[in-house]
């Protein structure tokens, strides 16, 4: 059967170039990048060249990379590293309704252990209002972390005119960019950012690697602790192979293929738009350039993804009935959307590795799904 | 996560639709878990029993769901209304080899539904006017 993956926010193949430049390192090189021998420098210089190709990408002069295994890890590290080394300094820490699960559940987490946090409303595209930001920081404030690109609906927020704020108000700002990274331009310095989170998997790059850059000079508690790894910062043998293949990943990123993915995604939002009493989730501009994200009146997103799954098409949906926790999407519940509205969603986001002529078959199979279960759905008149 | 049953009654499910002047008519659902189901019967007599001539339903929901109320015309279709009330979630998952645990409230409703249905039936019996 043919099958067409357009779950690309959830991860990516991984590109041939990438894979090329991850197989010595599992064989040849497998040297501990630790190591005082020939096997542990070569380990060691590589790491050093990915850490500089991806801080360059960033405009980083004034910072550190640290690799971690991921978005997840890079974000707890994030947060409760800075809770914990600034806690003297207050305990308040501001986010939003729509982040991550990873940023929400580890927010959650340090409520329970006295911090108190504030989550931004978003408006009904999911952008936070910066002057609710400028009203909600106080004298005990000690972070701001704002999603940089969401990964549901595909909001980019306006980081710099946010890090901006909080450098003002001597408030150190966190984003999480695991799915803008390369895909919108990021620069650290003017976009006065102090600490961000990458990850590898959702650009074309193997799983279990990220990083966490920190701007020099800020204080933070690191969460493993061991051997003194990434600067004292982050302890445990570096993942070679995964680091030599996340900055491959970073490096082959570019403008062309943030347009192709754009061209996909914008074929994607004209066609389905066409079945009546749909609606697009999420902003027409400043939307990531993989992003497209649908509610279909009277019918449940489930069942909708899994007649595309019968039909080859892998898609994801921010209903209840396919959460562990049988509720809809808090991001979608945050813009507005009623919870049936929420119930009825369809996430595809497109990548480098589609085709025109697949966007073009999975328009018509979301026509001939919707059609089918809204003929069964009793809402419809 | 679903068993092939399960799919196999997502991919075509039986007894899809309304019935016209159906004498009894169940709803069941939750706002919260977006499921909506509804079920439509038609009673007849055999051997002096009223039983359940027909049925139809219409559901939005998840593949749970709409397996759910699959399976439960077919269990239910030629059953007396005493066998009818009768069915379970249990006898639905069972039918259905099995529900992940979490979706074990969709053959709950699919139960609900049909259970309204034929309370519905005996209602109006009573006061023909509704």
């Amino acid at each position: 059967m043919r099958r067409i993956y357009l779950d690309n926010a959830a991860s990516t193949k991984v590109a041939k170039e990438v894979i090329e430049e991850m197989l010595p390192y599992f064989s040849e090189k497998f040297g501990n990048a630790s190591g005082l021998h020939s096997y542990g420098v070569e380990a060691r210089e590589s790491v050093e060249k990915a850490r500089e190709l991806i801080l360059k990408k960033l405009n980083g002069k004034d910072y550190k990379l640290i690799f971690t295994s991921g978005g997840t890890e890079s974000n707890n590290f994030a947060i409760k590293g800075i809770a914990f080394a600034n806690k003297n300094k207050g305990k308040h820490i501001i986010t939003t309704k729509i982040e991550h699960d990873c940023i929400l559940n580890t927010c959650k987490w340090l409520e329970r252990e006295g911090f108190e946090i504030t989550y931004l409303n978003v408006d009904k595209d999911g952008f936070i209002n910066l002057e609710e930001l400028e009203n909600e920081i106080r004298e005990d404030t000690i972070l701001v972390s704002i999603i940089h690109g969401n990964n549901e609906i595909g909001t980019i927020q306006p980081i710099r005119e946010i890090g901006k704020i909080c450098r003002e108000r001597k408030v150190y700002f966190h984003t999480d960019a695991c799915q803008s990274f390369t895909k919108v331009p990021i620069d650290l310095e003017k976009d006065c950012i102090d600490l961000i989170t990458l990850n590898s998997h959702k650009i074309f790059g193997p799983k279990g690697v990220g990083a966490l850059v920190i701007r020099n000079g800020v204080k933070i508690t690191p969460l493993l602790h061991g051997g003194g790894h990434e600067f004292g910062y982050r302890s445990g043998t570096e993942n070679v192979p995964g680091i030599v293949g996340f900055a491959k990943a970073v490096e082959i990123m570019n403008e062309e293929k943030v347009e192709y993915m754009r061209k996909l995604r914008d074929m994607l939002i004209e066609g389905i738009l066409k079945i009546e009493n749909t609606r697009l989730n999420g902003p027409k501009e400043n939307r990531l350039c993989n992003n497209t994200n649908f509610s279909f009146k009277y019918i449940e997103g489930e069942s909708l993804v899994l007649y595309l799954d019968e039909k080859g098409i892998a898609a994801s949906t921010g209903s209840a009935c396919a959460s562990h926790k049988l509720e809809p999407s808090h991001v979608l519940l945050a813009i507005g959307l009623k919870p049936d509205e929420a119930h009825g969603s369809l996430r595809l986001t497109t990548g480098i590795y589609n085709t025109v002529d697949e966007i073009k078959y999975a328009i018509e199979v979301v026509k001939e799904g919707v059609e089918k279960l809204r003929k069964i759905s009793p809402l419809v008149r | 996560m679903y068993s092939s049953k399960v799919m196999e009654h997502f991919r075509h499910p039986r007894n899809i639709g309304e019935i016209k002047n159906a004498d009894g008519i169940g709803e069941a659902g939750n706002v919260i878990c977006g499921d909506i189901l509804k079920i439509y019967i038609k009673v007849g007599k055999a051997e002096g029993k009223e039983i359940i001539e027909d049925i139809k339903f219409q559901t939005m929901g998840c593949a749970a769901a709409i397996a759910s109320s699959s399976m439960i015309t077919e269990l239910a279709k030629g059953k007396t209304l005493e066998e009818a009330m009768k069915i379970k979630k249990d006898d639905i998952a069972e039918a259905l080899e099995g529900l992940p645990p979490i979706k074990m409230h969709c053959s709950n409703l699919a139960a609900e539904a049909l259970h309204n249905a034929i309370e519905y039936y005996y209602k109006k019996k009573k006061s023909p006017k509704m």
